[in-house]
């Protein structure tokens, strides 16, 4: 691994000062990815300030009828918290859907969102990668791309972003709260993580001098009509192929409200709400969430080996809305789609 | 791009080698003092510095669970941990699961299930195990092998894996946890 300093942050103002005078530091919680980074050569901070000791672990009720999940809570604790499973399972399954116990029980709420892409060129340094040295170039177009993208793509990366927890969280529209210099603030989840653009090497509209304290979920869980839906090369332990979060509310057959969110896709956890507003007033019917699918991939475009990924994501968005419907959610250990 | 890989190759010349910290690690039950350097892994401390060379480096990456350890009582990746920032942290690796000559359960039911090949990944599969246990989420076979996956076995013996555990948490005797095993 390359050779960095170490500090620890006292309190929330502190890690703000600590980064804001150094710019090439790196805040570490679960270091689940960041240490892998690091052993890899692709990141490479002056020193990494330890977080782990803020008081940033705590579930607890909003004012709003909302909860709000400390930056620092484990990923295992937030799947099996008995509020987030009663009132936020989708939540609960992209959890369990994602990584191992082992890495589950590492990792933070906060550092999950700012996980880096796991395309393989992005990781070796022997390859021209916009992400990793901006104006190299992509490897991954005309490259081995099956993982990539097909939503939201540029000319400059094709990446994906990583996360399971994160398509859960855009589904569910939750909010980002982040301390800075200028104090707090708070960032709906859609505008949190970027399309790569001209930018790939920039992921999420954090400012540097910012640090994740908490995410907000609102009221509205979707606990009785939902599902996360993870298709992958192997059952368990391995990256989204293509994933997706539904949530309805439902008015006998009628779609009262929806939301859908795609993962393995794009550059960000993908929502559409154009094809959530076709749902909503429509029938429950397998006709409704066909034409939800067109919606979802009409500016969708392949790269050679992930071509597949279009029609694929399109069958996932009516199973899911499928499942949705019916009450009956995937299983995150009988890996049998229902 | 020559001039930007030149410049990535000199910066590291740049930094000043960080000093190494004093930390205090509850290994096993015995208090361990020891002085590490930040990029110090927990599993290179565990190996290189304490000699419990028990827990095994597989990937490195946090991909196989043969570094899995139990640190404050719950399973974790020790090559994706900085021991640095786990000063004042209890924890057991499978050097310090067995009661004096009594073996722990699991690993006396890894035995009797012939549950490895090689054995490479067996103290990983074994402190992973105990950790599943401990997490009390798992109540069936299938919730067993999703709760083990962060534990590859490159020889196959997910069968016997499987078995081992059903036995200790299910008190299964041998024969019949090995057929719910098939």
């Amino acid at each position: 691994m390359i050779n960095f300093a170490y500090t620890r942050a006292s309190d929330i103002g502190d890690a703000v000062r600590q980064i804001a005078a150094d710019p090439a530091a790196k805040f570490i919680a679960g270091g689940t990815n960041l240490i892998d980074l690091m052993k890899e050569n692709v990141t490479r901070p002056s020193r990494v300030i330890d977080i782990t000791h803020l008081p940033l672990n705590r579930i607890e009720e909003t004012e709003n009828g909302g909860l709000r999940i400390g930056a620092l809570v484990p990923n295992s604790d937030l799947a099996y918290h008995p509020q987030i499973a009663a009132r936020y399972p989708l939540l609960a399954s992209a959890l369990l859907a994602g990584a191992s116990a082992q890495l589950r029980n590492m990792a933070s709420t906060g550092g999950n969102l700012l996980q880096r892409t796991r395309c393989l060129y992005f990781y070796d340094t022997a390859t021209p990668c916009n992400k990793r040295e901006p104006g190299s170039g992509c490897s991954a177009i005309g490259g081995i791309n099956r993982m990539h993208a097909i939503l939201g793509t540029s000319e400059h990366c094709i990446a994906t972003h990583p996360s399971d927890m994160c398509v859960a969280l855009a589904a569910l529209a939750a909010q980002v709260l982040a301390t800075g210099t200028n104090g707090e603030r708070g960032i709906p989840f859609a505008d949190f993580h970027r399309l790569p653009g001209d930018a790939p090497h920039i992921d999420t509209n954090l400012r540097a001098d910012e640090i994740i304290t908490a995410i907000e979920l609102p009221r509205k869980g979707f606990a009785n009509h939902y599902t996360y839906l993870k298709i992958r090369d192997r059952l368990s332990y391995a990256f989204a192929l293509v994933s997706v979060a539904a949530g309805l509310e439902l008015e006998g057959d009628t779609i009262k409200e929806a939301r859908l969110a795609l993962g393995g896709v794009a550059h960000k956890p993908w929502r559409n709400r154009d094809a959530e507003a076709r749902l909503a007033g429509a029938p429950a019917t397998r006709e409704s969430f066909q034409h939800a699918a067109e919606i979802v991939l009409r500016e969708a475009r392949g790269f050679g080996h992930n071509d597949f990924k279009i029609e694929l994501a399109r069958r996932a968005v009516v199973r899911a809305l499928t499942q949705a419907a019916r009450g009956t959610p995937q299983s995150q250990a009988d890996k049998r789609i229902a | 791009m020559a001039q930007r890989s030149a410049a990535a190759r000199k910066r590291p010349e740049k930094i000043p080698t960080p000093a190494k910290m004093a930390i205090t690690l509850h290994v096993n039950g015995v208090e361990r003092k020891l002085s590490v350097a930040p990029w110090t892994t927990l599993l290179d401390a565990l190996r290189l510095y304490l000699d419990l060379t028990g827990t095994k480096k597989g990937c490195d990456h946090g991909q196989c669970g043969a570094c899995t350890v139990l640190l404050d009582g719950r399973r974790i990746n020790s090559c994706m941990t900085l021991a640095i920032m786990k000063d004042g942290a209890r924890v057991t690796t499978i050097e310090g699961l067995a009661q004096g000559n009594a073996l722990h359960p699991l690993q006396q039911a890894f035995m009797d299930h012939d549950a490895l090949q090689c054995g490479y990944c067996t103290p990983g599969q074994i402190c992973s195990a105990a950790g599943l246990i401990a997490e009390g989420r798992a109540r069936t076979a299938d919730e067993i092998r999703e709760l083990m996956s962060g534990n590859i076995c490159r020889c196959g013996a997910y069968p016997k894996i499987l078995a081992a555990i059903e036995q200790v948490m299910f008190g299964k005797s041998a024969q019949k946890a090995g057929e719910a095993g098939r």
